[in-house]
């Protein structure tokens, strides 16, 4: 048995230690918003939060994850009200939609640790998710107007 | 138009083949008229039950108990909360069609735009291609084919809903008005909801007659309006084919042969059948497979599975050699596609002739989501769940290979991470995979493709070859033009085959070549098609893949050979096309085409006409020392005639322009030996986001019917973005994807 908090719960699963954790969450937990995309950390699909730092959860065996915290996307807010989500909505980003929860989970650390990047900051954090459907342009937008959002709301 | 189920007869062989109502349908397609007649005749909510049955069930199973629910058409349904479902036959992959066809519908229902929700249909002959005559989703033709009949099943609800509150009050149709799914007595300021009259509408016969709103009318089409689908696409929620879970299921990879055509020799379970969980392995007649109850284990038994195949007759297959061989066989003319006046002649007397050759390679789809397939296959059905773009073939395609009639095969199509044509396959290759791994699982089983088995899995973008000869007069101005094109037919082989191929040329091989707008008075398109063991398909943007690039590159080198702006040259050329040289020109207004510009950065410009659409592209770029390309920014200007979403089409412009810029500067798939040299997204790389250029997308207004949005935007980036490398450094690209090693400074320009 291995032991870990997904998105703010206790969870406990029997699957052997070195499965990659996407496929525990997808499969033995049941959450498919993380998206299997190459299986090799390539694409960035499968993005995950652990301890607070984006990780890529196909190459992520369970082992490592033992008594840590994993958030995906169906953890990142109740209800859409992460200012990631309500710029996605207003910036209307994904097309097919299969890789924005890992373009979300990288964008969001990105703003924890810089609460204003530029153009260039982007390039660097995002360039690890592809997205074949090339909403690039509108992921850039859309983060940039998540920042002003989140000072919106701190200084609310 | 013919109409495609009767090509889709040469499938038919067996007795219950024979006896698909679809297949064998010689009716034109979806004819309005009898839809109308059979809906009227029967009545509303029967019409439903007697001719979609599984959504008559799915209604029931759905819907409160006991409660009515309005279904005066397939495409629309009203129930008593106000809900409004509208049934959508079209796969949503990411074009965006899941909002834009319910606007096209509630531009004429009028309901309350935030109660609306879209659901898949099932597979039914109700739901076929308006044109093609089957249910598919492809040719950027959804918005065309659905532009009149979305709208009719809209208005055809609201009029009888409205007749039922006329009923119910006493009053005349001419005294109400309906506003956000509310019916009002202008009079009396009477009012009732849609929901409330759900009843009362579902006893009422359709109307005879569906008048539609003049299109000046309209106050939702044409506006910018959000994606209805985005929400579950940012939380998790939305499903895909991957996704999709079903009591009792068990995952199975299959061992896929190394080599196009390639069979099992011999294989030993031994070792595969040790990893917990592999339930059974078993040969099938694409491979061997590996079922298990997870993924991980089939993949960990996979990898154990020891396999000896025989290569047959693509074992020595090599894209090298078939790079030569297509350059060689270009030198001479193929069967003549088009010809007009005598381009001999005329490049016999020209002032001036040049010549040159352009090559592409194979190129995968690659789908973000990679190939995968749900079946529960049981003695008396067969349930498939699978992102397709294809659902009639994949139906009658399932039904063979399961032995079944195809009425006994349901498809639900879920989401499809990206399709881009590959998930609209001819022999539906991964769905009849997947009936097979079925027959030894003997439990619903998901067959999951890993990222390496989608990227070798076939069916590319052709490789192709095209030489070029112009003929120039004193002036500069073009007078011959020849054009060579060298690849393997899409068509051929398939059940399309006699509905494109036509004297020896498949159509999609020479589109955007053999329908050049540029007035070039002497003028022939010959092909070649080499039989080649590679299986090939239509990829976003088909023969025009290849055409926008060599065709636009080289009209690039005829302007610089006979000394005219590339762009002015266009505009003359251009002068008795008028929409193509409005985008045109808007696209050089926008760019600044005569402002000057940093050193070292060049601006190309592109045309190409494709899927009805006219799209103008300007790319600015430049080359650094080490050859490696940087693209800062591309204008684009397109005419798709009137605009159902103006946010959505510019979404696929931009989209289209990611995806031509990823052929132009990284995509290629190699075979060597046989063998396909690309695994993964480290050798078969995506542009990512540092290398995304600024877009910015201008649509001409147009008051014609739209065309296709979702394939134009990709033939022209190439050619522009060379052109551009052309402008910035003088050598010319000839061959994609684009090598840096060819544009290192002071390396041997190409031109």
């Amino acid at each position: 048995m291995t032991s870990f908090y997904l998105n703010g719960k206790s969870v406990s699963v029997d699957d052997d230690p070195s499965t990659p954790l996407l496929w525990v969450i997808r499969e033995s937990l049941g959450l498919t918003g993380t998206k299997f995309g190459c299986g090799m950390a390539l694409c960035g699909a499968c993005t995950v939060h652990l301890d607070g730092n984006a990780i890529r959860s196909c190459v992520a065996p369970l082992s490592r994850v033992a008594g840590k915290h994993v958030t995906t996307i169906e953890g990142l807010s109740q209800n859409l009200s992460h200012p990631l989500q309500r710029a996605w909505i207003e910036v209307d980003v994904p097309q097919c939609g299969y890789c924005q929860s890992g373009q979300i989970m990288s964008a969001a650390i990105l703003l924890k640790e810089n609460a204003k990047p530029t153009d260039k900051d982007i390039d660097e954090a995002m360039s690890g998710n592809i997205c074949r459907c090339g909403t690039y342009s509108r992921i850039r937008r859309a983060i940039h107007r998540a920042a002003e959002l989140s000072a919106e709301r701190r200084s609310s | 138009m013919k109409d495609l189920n009767d090509l889709l007869n040469p499938l038919v062989e067996s007795p219950s083949r024979r006896s698909s109502p679809i297949l064998l349908s010689k009716s034109s397609p979806m004819p309005r008229r009898e839809f109308l007649k059979t809906s009227a005749a029967i009545g509303s909510g029967l019409w439903i039950a007697a001719h979609v049955p599984e959504l008559a069930a799915r209604s029931v199973s759905s819907a409160p108990t006991n409660a009515t629910v309005f279904a005066p058409n397939a495409f629309v349904r009203i129930a008593p909360d106000e809900s409004v479902t509208v049934i959508v036959n079209h796969s949503e992959m990411g074009q965006g069609i899941y909002t834009s066809l319910p606007m096209l519908l509630n531009e004429e229902l009028e309901a309350d735009w935030s109660k609306i929700k879209v659901e898949a249909a099932p597979v039914d002959a109700a739901y076929n291609h308006t044109v093609f005559g089957l249910q598919m989703t492809g040719g950027s033709t959804t918005t065309p084919s659905e532009w009149e009949r979305f709208r009719k099943m809209g208005a055809m609800a609201r009029l009888m809903i409205i007749d039922a509150a006329t009923q119910k009050w006493g009053v005349s149709a001419s005294e109400c008005r309906v506003e956000r799914g509310v019916v009002i007595h202008t009079v009396s300021g009477r009012k009732a909801s849609y929901g409330s009259l759900v009843e009362a509408a579902s006893q009422l016969k359709p109307p005879g007659t569906i008048p539609l709103k003049d299109p000046k009318q309209f106050t939702l089409v044409g506006k910018p309006t959000r994606r209805l689908d985005t929400p579950s696409k940012i939380n998790g929620t939305a499903q895909f084919g991957l996704d999709v879970r079903v009591p009792g299921m068990l995952f199975a990879l299959v061992a896929r042969p190394p080599v196009f055509g390639g069979k099992v020799s011999s294989f030993d379970t031994a070792e595969a059948l040790k990893i917990p969980g592999v339930k059974a392995i078993e040969q099938i007649p694409s491979g061997v497979a590996v079922v298990a109850d997870r993924f991980w284990s089939a993949k960990l038994g996979r990898e154990k599975l020891k396999i000896s195949w025989d290569g047959g007759a693509n074992a020595n297959l090599s894209t090298t050699q078939m790079l030569a061989d297509f350059s060689k066989q270009s030198a001479s003319p193929g069967t003549i596609a088009k010809k007009t006046g005598d381009p001999g002649v005329a490049l016999a007397g020209a002032a001036k002739t040049i010549t040159a050759e352009y090559d592409v390679p194979y190129l995968a789809h690659a789908m973000m989501e990679p190939l995968n397939c749900v079946v529960d296959l049981r003695s008396d059905g067969c349930e498939i769940w699978t992102g397709t773009q294809f659902e009639t073939v994949d139906r009658a395609n399932a039904a063979q290979a399961a032995g079944l009639p195809p009425e006994k095969v349901k498809i639900n199509t879920t989401l499809l991470g990206g399709g881009f044509g590959r998930r609209a396959n001819p022999a539906s290759d991964f769905v009849v995979e997947a009936v097979q791994v079925a027959k030894i699982a003997k439990a619903p089983v998901k067959v999951v493709w890993t990222r390496e088995d989608d990227l070798a899995g076939g069916w590319y973008r052709p490789m192709w070859h095209d030489r070029f000869a112009a003929g120039l007069d004193a002036a500069g101005n073009p007078i011959a033009w020849t054009h060579t094109i060298v690849g393997q037919s899409i068509l051929t082989g398939t059940a399309f085959e006699p509905y494109g191929v036509k004297d020896g040329v498949d159509s999609a091989s020479v589109e955007g070549a053999a329908d050049l707008l540029y007035g070039i008075p002497n003028l022939q398109v010959d092909l070649h098609s080499p039989k080649i063991g590679v299986p090939v398909q239509w990829w976003r943007s088909v023969g025009h893949s290849h055409t926008g690039f060599s065709v636009e590159s080289f009209f690039d080198e005829v302007a610089h050979a006979g000394g005219k702006d590339p762009y002015e040259l266009r505009r003359k050329l251009l002068a008795n096309q008028p929409r193509m040289s409005a985008v045109l020109q808007l696209v050089a207004e926008k760019a600044g085409w005569s402002k000057p510009l940093p050193p070292g950065r060049g601006r190309g410009i592109a045309t190409h006409f494709s899927f009805d659409s006219y799209v103008a592209q300007v790319v600015e770029a430049s080359v650094e020392k080490d050859g490696t390309v940087r693209v800062h920014r591309v204008v684009c200007a397109v005419d798709c005639g009137r605009t159902v979403n103006p946010d959505i089409v510019k979404a696929q412009m931009e989209g289209g322009i990611i995806f031509g810029l990823t052929a132009a500067l990284k995509t290629e798939i190699t075979i060597e030996n046989g063998r396909v040299q690309q695994k993964n997204f480290h050798d078969y790389q995506m542009l990512r986001m540092f290398e995304s250029p600024e877009i910015e997308v201008h649509i001409v207004p147009s008051e014609l019917s739209p065309t296709g949005v979702g394939e134009p935007s990709v033939p022209p980036v190439a050619p522009a973005l060379t052109n551009a490398i052309f402008a910035a450094t003088g050598k010319r690209v000839r061959r994609l994807p684009i090598r840096a090693a060819d544009l290192v400074a002071g390396s041997g320009a190409k031109s």
